[in-house]
């Protein structure tokens, strides 16, 4: 457990898609101890409860992680509005990322919606080894392809209304690419029947698969309990807890 | 320096800053950031006789200031609290608290047999939980109940006694005197106030079950109240809590006439909320030329 909490200044703050914002902080503390899909535990003003916000990126040469999160209530609604230069209260690097596997090993990341920006540092690790599958509703939701892009991946986008990219669900192009050729891992991020989509193809093309899960959260740091998921592990189900087992679990543990 | 030490139900404290039960943990994810020894004591999160899994999800929900929660007890249960926590937190120089939470009284002398001998310093029977459909809370409504409960719980254990009281009762004066009379040494209050929350959307509760246990600065005044009743109705020491968040809640708490604090909630916004209330409040006495914070407690002057 090597998280901390502080006060950090925001370095960049851009409008990704409509409600969707990203936040560049400077915190060389954080970005140094990031692994891929941990968290940061963000305090909003006037809210009793921190907002646990995904790690996009960490940058550890620059000292900066980035935050990418989407408005869904009055909590990221006041998160939204904070500005450049101002300070953001976070507790991080939380919980358990994903599997980072050493080359030539390859990986298929899969996202959905804002199930997407959780996968970009695992994107950065595997390079040209990776293939990103990310959907989204429509063009006008799109983001962080050409971060994907940028890290080497191949980028397979795919659309619900088909108004950029392939037209349909992220399972169906996952399952093309594992027609097409191997893959060691499956990293998905995204909205429960996606999972269990993707989850399925995993079970029946034999593959390793790790899910990122989300739940409403308390403490953050595992302590409080009541970021409960319903899990197996030797063939008991019991409740895990997204903030400290995850929030990245091995597909086989969670019962969605 | 003002004398921070507090000497509650026989049991030294050196200062009256004490995590509250369930919001803590054992202490083991709050270590990255300070260390356990700064800290009064620890409340441990609640246990029962088994294993429990607690309650299906989603079990928090925001409220204006404040939250709602109905973990319903889940813990690995007395025998691993014992094996796998007590011995760490002994080594952690304070005060040990078992939260102890039976279905049944004969659970609840069961739970407390097991920890004789151990390193917990002190028990707090909790009589209050509002998320478990059996025992907890059905205890804490009854005079006679939290008579019998306390009466067979203080002959099963050696150990200084504190009972936590639920705040959804007509009269918690009435249950504090009743626990008083079945050989508590102290008090603890208020335990969370039973909430709701819907979506209107999908026109369901936002807790799975249905309803919760409401904490935060949203309870204070409440807190605050109930602790300045009971102080003034028993001879026992009392351990306030209920939305304490800042030194000037905690003064506030100390005044009405509580000995003994526990900050639950404000530990989500500030994990290091404990530190900067003892802060805060250090800062106060001395500036005031109190000498000891116990010269505080009780001396609110009411009209």
């Amino acid at each position: 457990m090597s998280y901390r909490q502080g006060k950090y200044p925001i370095l960049r703050k851009d409008n990704l898609a409509k409600n969707i914002y990203s936040l560049t902080l400077l915190c060389p503390e954080i970005a140094a101890e990031t692994q891929a899909g941990q968290f940061a535990h963000l305090r909003i003003e006037g809210f009793a409860l921190r907002r646990p916000i995904s790690i996009c990126e960490a940058n550890p040469d620059a000292g900066t992680i980035r935050l990418v999160f989407e408005v869904r209530g009055e909590g990221t609604a006041e998160l939204a509005r904070l500005n450049e230069n101002s300070l953001a209260d976070l507790i991080a690097p939380l919980g358990k990322g994903f599997t980072l596997l050493d080359p030539p090993q390859k990986a298929v990341l899969i996202g959905g919606g804002i199930g997407v920006p959780p996968l970009l540092q695992a994107a950065k690790h595997y390079g040209a080894n990776a293939t990103a599958i990310l959907g989204f509703r429509s063009a006008s939701a799109v983001i962080l392809t050409e971060d994907f892009a940028a890290a080497g991946a191949d980028v397979r986008l795919c659309t619900d209304d088909g108004s950029m990219g392939q037209k349909g669900f992220v399972t169906t192009a996952l399952e093309e690419r594992l027609q097409m050729g191997k893959a060691d891992l499956l990293c998905a991020c995204g909205p429960a029947g996606m999972l269990r989509g993707v989850i399925a193809l995993a079970e029946q093309y034999g593959l390793r698969c790790e899910v990122s899960l989300e739940e409403r959260m308390g403490c953050g740091v595992g302590a409080c309990l009541v970021c409960a998921c319903r899990s197996v592990k030797d063939g008991r189900e019991f409740y895990a807890h997204v903030c400290k087992d995850g929030p990245v679990f091995d597909a086989k543990e969670v019962v969605l | 320096m003002a004398d921070l030490s507090v000497l509650f139900a026989g049991v030294p404290f050196k200062n009256p800053i004490v995590p509250a039960s369930g919001a803590f943990g054992y202490g083991r994810e709050y270590e990255p950031f300070y260390p356990l020894s700064k800290l009064g004591g620890i409340s441990c999160k609640g246990m029962t006789l088994r294993p429990q899994d607690g309650n299906p999800p989603p079990r928090v929900a925001e409220t204006p200031a404040g939250m709602l929660n109905s973990v319903g007890l889940q813990n690995p249960g007395i025998d691993a609290f014992l094996r796998d926590e007590v011995p760490n937190l002994a080594q952690k120089n304070t005060v040990i608290i078992a939260n102890v939470a039976g279905h049944t009284i004969e659970d609840c002398v069961e739970i407390a047999r097991r920890l004789e001998g151990s390193a917990v310093d002190m028990i707090e029977l909790n009589i209050s939980c509002p998320n478990v459909k059996e025992g907890g809370v059905a205890f804490g409504v009854n005079p006679q109940m939290a008579h019998d409960i306390t009466k067979a719980v203080r002959e099963a254990s050696s150990k200084p006694l504190m009972v936590k009281l639920s705040p959804n009762v007509t009269s918690i004066t009435d249950i504090a005197q009743a626990v008083e009379a079945g050989g508590a040494d102290a008090v603890s209050l208020i335990n969370t106030l039973l909430g709701m929350r819907i979506d209107i959307h999908s026109r369901r509760p936002i807790l799975h079950n249905n309803v919760g246990g409401l904490s935060g600065p949203a309870v204070f005044p409440v807190a605050l109240r109930m602790v300045w009743q009971v102080a003034g109705a028993v001879k026992i020491p009392v351990c306030g809590m209920g939305g304490i968040s800042t030194w000037e809640d905690a003064a506030e708490m100390l005044l009405a006439g509580a000995s003994l604090l526990q900050i639950g909630a404000a530990l989500f916004a500030d994990p290091y909320a404990p530190i900067r209330i003892l802060e805060g409040l250090e800062e106060y006495l001395d500036k005031n030329g109190i000498a000891r914070v116990t010269d505080l407690v009780g001396q609110v002057k009411p009209y």
